[in-house]
């Protein structure tokens, strides 16, 4: 773990970046931070897609990101376990703390087993449930009973009932909704600390997409989340914290209900009223 | 509009459903044509020797080409062992890994190397490995067959591979799986349908080859053990005995057409079978 001293010293080295539009930052409470990201700025090529961002998630809250299509925030999100690596000619400058750990200097694979991520599309691998859930038990080499772990991870995702008679028939078998707590239960086999969800509700009806929340409320407990959405009830509803993103750039970020009540930026009220976006 | 052109219209649809109709029965009677008479005249000749015994001597009647059904499925199986396994891993860098000038060079020649007549590629391996023992081969036969499975099998894994949605990569790297480890377990299993069936093709094609095996794998009227001695295939088989002035040779070259174009089709029945069995967990 990095020392006050040395992230203090890269803070400086950093310093220059800050830009004069200062997101604010939450003051909880609760105190512990999960991730806390320091003048972060993403490039697609030449093509800068987040503008130095500052932003603190703290542990075990539900923290959303909204904002306009294209305004950065799935890319900010992707970059939260490295997910954007696998694209060409991308650079991240600035610095991602997890735990206080920087996540650039960490090992990938071990990035990604503590920083889970569900998609926009549920995505089940082409092998049978149970091999769904098992295979980032097995990708790591774990040594337990694996039938154990793959019944809690589907309970954890509310999924068990449901399949539990099922499990060697194919992912493709189950309903879209069911496909996506699939994936959810996937990743939290590994036990991750934190869930990246990238808009995981936007191919789903209603009524899956409040099992989904219902699912991210229970998870808290255990869990620190970040959920990108374009659904601004969905927000509200489930998270904590929300930041809305604009352009590239955190505009606001505070508590749910502050941000959604009276919200400091007129560009914020302007988005959440539906002025535009 | 003008009634004449209404006229003209309907006319001219008329006679453009008719042309293409009529190339498609051509193309179709054609092809029932030849399997109708392979199978009458292959069928009236084929007997339960023709699988069991080995050809007769000159003159006399009767026999059969167990060693060359034997020898067609050896030289096939040589040419999946050599070939397929290149092919795959091939068509997986191109897919996975390619996009630099190197795999674009790759994929050129792949492709010209599918172009080349097959008598050349006799040639090669007749060359390679004739020429410095001295004499014919399976081993010959297998590579120049193999090295004709590698094109079809390169092309074929990659276009599968690449229809693979970035989705469920993601998915397996967002688990923590590395790139090899994501080919290997998520990608190739979700692709393996259209991959093996490419493999299919590429061998059901090298199975009537004549001419690689007329100078590599020669021929044999006898049980050829092991990968050294000279061995009997059904289309080298065939090409002896259809131009050999004995009317009993003709019939055998008949039933041999005949079992070389079963053996395809099982194999290829067989195998779409036991993919579709396991079809469900393939992603669509």
């Amino acid at each position: 773990m990095a020392s006050a001293a040395q992230r203090s010293d890269l803070a400086a080295k950093l310093a220059p970046k800050v830009h004069t539009t200062g997101p604010s930052t939450p003051h909880s409470e609760e105190g512990t931070v999960r991730f806390e990201i320091a003048n972060l700025d993403f490039f697609y090529g030449p093509k800068q897609a987040v503008f130095g961002l500052n932003l603190k998630i703290p542990k075990n809250k539900v923290t959303a990101l909204i904002g306009p299509s294209g305004c950065g925030k799935s890319t900010f999100l992707r970059t939260l376990n490295r997910m954007n690596e696998t694209i060409r000619q991308t650079k991240v400058v600035g610095q991602i703390l997890l735990d206080g750990q920087d996540i650039l200097q960490m090992d990938v694979v071990k990035l990604r087993r503590r920083v889970g991520m569900v998609f926009q599309r549920p995505n089940p691998f082409p092998k049978s449930i149970y091999d769904n859930v098992a295979y980032g038990l097995r990708i790591n080499g774990y040594q337990g009973r694996l039938a154990d772990l793959v019944e809690k991870s589907l309970r954890r995702a509310a999924l068990w009932d449901e399949v539990k008679d099922y499990l060697q028939k194919s992912a493709f078998a189950l309903s879209g909704g069911q496909q996506q707590r699939l994936c959810i239960a996937r990743a939290l086999a590994i036990d991750p600390e934190v869930l990246l969800l990238d808009e995981p509700c936007s191919a789903l009806d209603p009524v899956t997409t409040a099992k989904i929340e219902e699912l991210m409320f229970q998870l808290k407990d255990s869990c620190t989340m970040a959920i990108v959405t374009h659904n601004m009830q969905q927000a509200a509803r489930a998270s904590d914290f929300t930041a809305f993103m604009l352009d590239g750039k955190l505009i606001e970020h505070t508590e749910t209900p502050k941000l959604f009540t009276t919200p400091k930026d007129a560009r914020t009220e302007a988005y959440i009223t539906g002025r535009f976006g | 509009m003008s009634d004449i052109r209404l006229i003209w219209r309907k006319g001219l649809n008329i006679v453009m459903l008719t042309l293409t109709g009529v190339a498609c029965f051509a193309v179709v009677a054609v092809l029932f044509l030849i399997l109708g008479y392979l199978v009458w005249n292959g069928g009236k000749s084929l007997n339960w020797d023709f699988f069991t015994q080995l050809p007769k001597p000159v003159g006399e009647t009767g026999g059969g080409m167990a060693n060359a059904i034997v020898g067609s499925l050896k030289l096939l199986g040589l040419a999946a062992v050599i070939g397929l396994p290149i092919g795959l891993m091939a068509g997986v860098y191109l897919a996975e890994f390619g996009g630099n000038v190197f795999s674009f060079v790759t994929r050129y020649t792949t492709d010209l190397l599918n172009g080349v007549p097959s008598i050349v590629m006799g040639i090669f391996a007749y060359t390679l490995l004739v020429l410095p023992v001295k004499h014919f081969s399976a081993l010959a036969g297998g590579v120049a067959l193999g090295v004709m499975v590698v094109p079809i099998t390169v092309r074929a894994t990659e276009e599968f591979l690449r229809a693979v949605p970035k989705s469920m990569r993601e998915g397996a790297m967002a688990l923590g799986a590395s790139k090899w480890r994501t080919i290997a377990t998520v990608i190739l299993p979700a692709a393996s349908g259209g991959i093996v069936t490419g493999m299919l093709l590429s061998l059901a094609r090298v199975a009537g080859e004549t001419a690689p095996l007329l100078f590599t794998a020669f021929s044999n009227r006898f049980w050829s053990p092991g990968l050294n001695q000279p061995i009997a295939s059904l289309p080298v088989m065939i090409y002896t005995y259809a131009i050999a002035p004995y009317d009993d040779w003709h019939r055998q070259a008949w039933a041999a057409g005949l079992v070389l174009l079963a053996l395809v089709l099982v194999a290829n029945l067989g195998c779409r079978l036991v993919l579709n069995r396991r079809g469900a967990y393939r992603s669509v």
